[in-house]
């Protein structure tokens, strides 16, 4: 069973309801069967009830599920040949981001994202998807390596935020991410970002200043997250809810002003309920874009990058 | 109650007329506590003469202190859209920034001029840290963006001085895509080899050090100023342990690496100067 959030408590009744009919059912009793589909037929009518009206505080809790698919269950299901590489050559490795050389529906990439691990080993691993200075530089080597070879570059975006930690600042988190962001508008090749869950501030920025750029339907992206900006302009972390809601931090909010280009549909119930689906709309996302981006030569590809950032919010 | 209350205080305030005591006449240094006299202040570029301490200055002051006297001109900020989140907490965001424009007499959290330091011309985008925090909206976005593109047009090099809390809250994702924004303007002023200077002013911290504040060809700061990316009390607030000695101050960037050097503010007209001649080949 799925972890459930707060919000879908009323199908928590439901699904307990069925489970307990199933292991009572072997099978032939036609009593129990028919009451099981009518149960079911509920509990999806009652998650196409919640699922339809979110709020935004309820689509940041969706964005952070536990279930949801991170960047490794990405490249397991799109990517293959994948050679994850290491380290930024200055420092060290950061395993918060991950990326490497693959082949991507055919087409050789070079892709990398957030990885916030899945539990409490892999997530300490990972540092929760929050990245080091080495992390960012490290991208920045790939994105390098990526545009000497011609590589079309894909970054999945998953992080609640670049880390906040003494050695981070210590080793210039600021500068890292800066340099990183400057590395996305200097490459000629094709480059796409999706958010897959959590667009995390300058964390998430320095991933995704691309040709087009995706978010996943109850994915959130943020200029500070919803506790964070509520503990200083409210003076409490408890009004996380108003905060998520005055950010406009949704995919529908986004599409509307016109920051990212199209909203990638979530299975009913969220994509931590269909991760293999959720995943091939994403896959099939980037593959009609990329192949179309892969048409235009480098200085276009650099220009129109460009371009499309200074358009946004302007008069 | 003799002649002298009653008779002669009315006539000698008559005959000196209304006098006008200014409010802050006296500054208490922050730092080492010494009262100090404003105009005193004001002559010594706003550092204590005692300590040595930097105040922090407003977007006016720091034009007026850095640019040649007469030598400057203002740009207007490119206009934007007002308030596009709607976005209100305690408060209304255009009551905010209304309340920000009446105490600084600016338009927003950047000033951006052409002048002369040292008779060198140069374009300046200088954030003002009493509007908003010096916080990154579309508005400050808009105008780093012109002026980067003005001195990549007449080949004039480009000085920023950052003092920012960071990206602008209320004006969302908008305020974050400014990251990207004025990074690309600074991308185009590198491919023409324009200098871009940035002096990391008291206080330069997310969004604003995480862009356009650490990408400068010569990064300059002043004393003690403190620079980072995650403000101090959210990272005691996660790790909760102690912080070290001088954490996130300009002397501790300078030693891990982050900045090119640290120059008193009575040096700093003349350390540019000299940088931008040797960089033209003066």
């Amino acid at each position: 069973m799925t972890i459930l959030l707060d919000f879908e408590e009323p199908i928590k009744a439901l699904e307990t309801k069925i489970l307990e009919l199933k292991t009572l059912d072997s099978g032939s009793n036609m009593n129990i069967t028919s009451e099981i589909t009518k149960l079911e037929a509920k509990c999806q009518a009652q998650l196409v009830s919640i699922y339809s009206n979110l709020t935004p505080w309820q689509k940041v809790q969706i964005a952070r599920h536990p279930e949801r698919p991170q960047f490794l269950d990405y490249i397991k299901e799109l990517v293959t040949d994948f050679t994850p590489l290491s380290g930024d050559r200055v420092f060290g490795e950061d395993p918060a981001i991950i990326g490497g050389l693959g082949v991507f529906r055919g087409i050789p990439c070079m892709i990398m994202g957030h990885q916030k691990g899945t539990d409490m080993e892999s997530r300490k691993h990972h540092s929760f998807g929050m990245a080091k200075p080495e992390g960012y530089r490290k991208a920045v080597r790939l994105m390098d390596l990526a545009d000497r070879f011609s590589l079309p570059i894909i970054t999945l975006v998953d992080t609640a935020g670049a880390y906040p930690g003494i050695e981070a600042e210590e080793r210039g988190q600021a500068e890292a991410i800066a340099r990183s962001i400057q590395k996305c508008l200097e490459v000629s090749v094709p480059f796409i970002s999706v958010i897959i869950g959590e667009g995390g501030s300058g964390g998430a920025i320095a991933l995704a200043v691309a040709n087009k750029v995706f978010m996943l339907e109850n994915s959130v992206y943020s200029v500070i997250s919803p506790e964070g900006c509520a503990s200083i302009l409210w003076k409490s972390r408890n009004n996380a809810k108003e905060a998520a809601t005055a950010l406009k931090l949704s995919a529908q909010d986004l599409f509307d002003l016109k920051i990212i280009d199209a909203i990638i549909k979530e299975p009913l119930g969220g994509a931590h309920r269909s991760k293999i689906s959720t995943i091939s709309f994403v896959g099939d996302e980037i593959e009609k874009n990329l192949r179309t981006l892969m048409k235009q030569n480098g200085e276009t590809l650099l220009k129109t990058r460009r371009e499309k950032f200074y358009q946004m919010g302007s008069l | 109650m003799n002649w002298i209350t009653n008779f002669v205080r009315p006539k000698i305030k008559a005959f000196m007329g209304k006098t006008d005591i200014p409010e802050n006449l006296w500054h208490k240094c922050p730092s080492c506590e010494q009262m100090l006299f404003a105009k005193d202040l004001e002559e010594n570029l706003h550092i204590c003469r005692h300590c040595g301490h930097h105040k922090r200055l407003s977007g006016k002051q720091r034009l007026e202190t850095l640019l040649d006297k007469g030598s400057v001109s203002r740009f207007s900020l490119p206009k934007v859209p007002l308030d596009p989140l709607k976005f209100k907490d305690s408060k209304k965001y255009i009551d905010r920034l209304k309340d920000a424009k009446q105490k600084t007499g600016g338009e927003d959290a950047l000033i951006i001029a052409e002048g002369k330091i040292n008779e060198l011309p140069v374009i300046v985008a200088i954030f003002d840290f009493d509007f908003m925090g010096g916080s990154m909206g579309p508005a400050v976005g808009e105008g780093f963006i012109f002026a980067a593109r003005l001195a990549k047009q007449r080949k004039t090099p480009f000085i920023c001085v950052s003092s920012s809390g960071g990206a602008r809250m209320q004006e969302g994702i908008l305020s974050l895509m400014q990251m990207a924004r004025t990074t690309a303007a600074i991308c185009e002023l590198k491919e023409e080899n324009i200098p871009y200077i940035v002096l990391l002013a008291d206080p330069t911290t997310g969004g604003v050090s995480a862009s356009l504040a650490m990408l400068g060809d010569i990064a300059i700061s002043e004393p003690r100023a403190e620079i980072c990316f995650t403000g101090a009390r959210v990272i005691q607030e996660t790790i909760r342990g102690t912080l070290p000695e001088g954490f996130q101050r300009a002397e501790y960037l300078l030693d891990h690496g982050m900045i090119d050097l640290i120059v008193s503010r009575h040096e700093l007209k003349n350390e540019i100067s000299k940088i931008l001649r040797i960089l033209f080949h003066k």
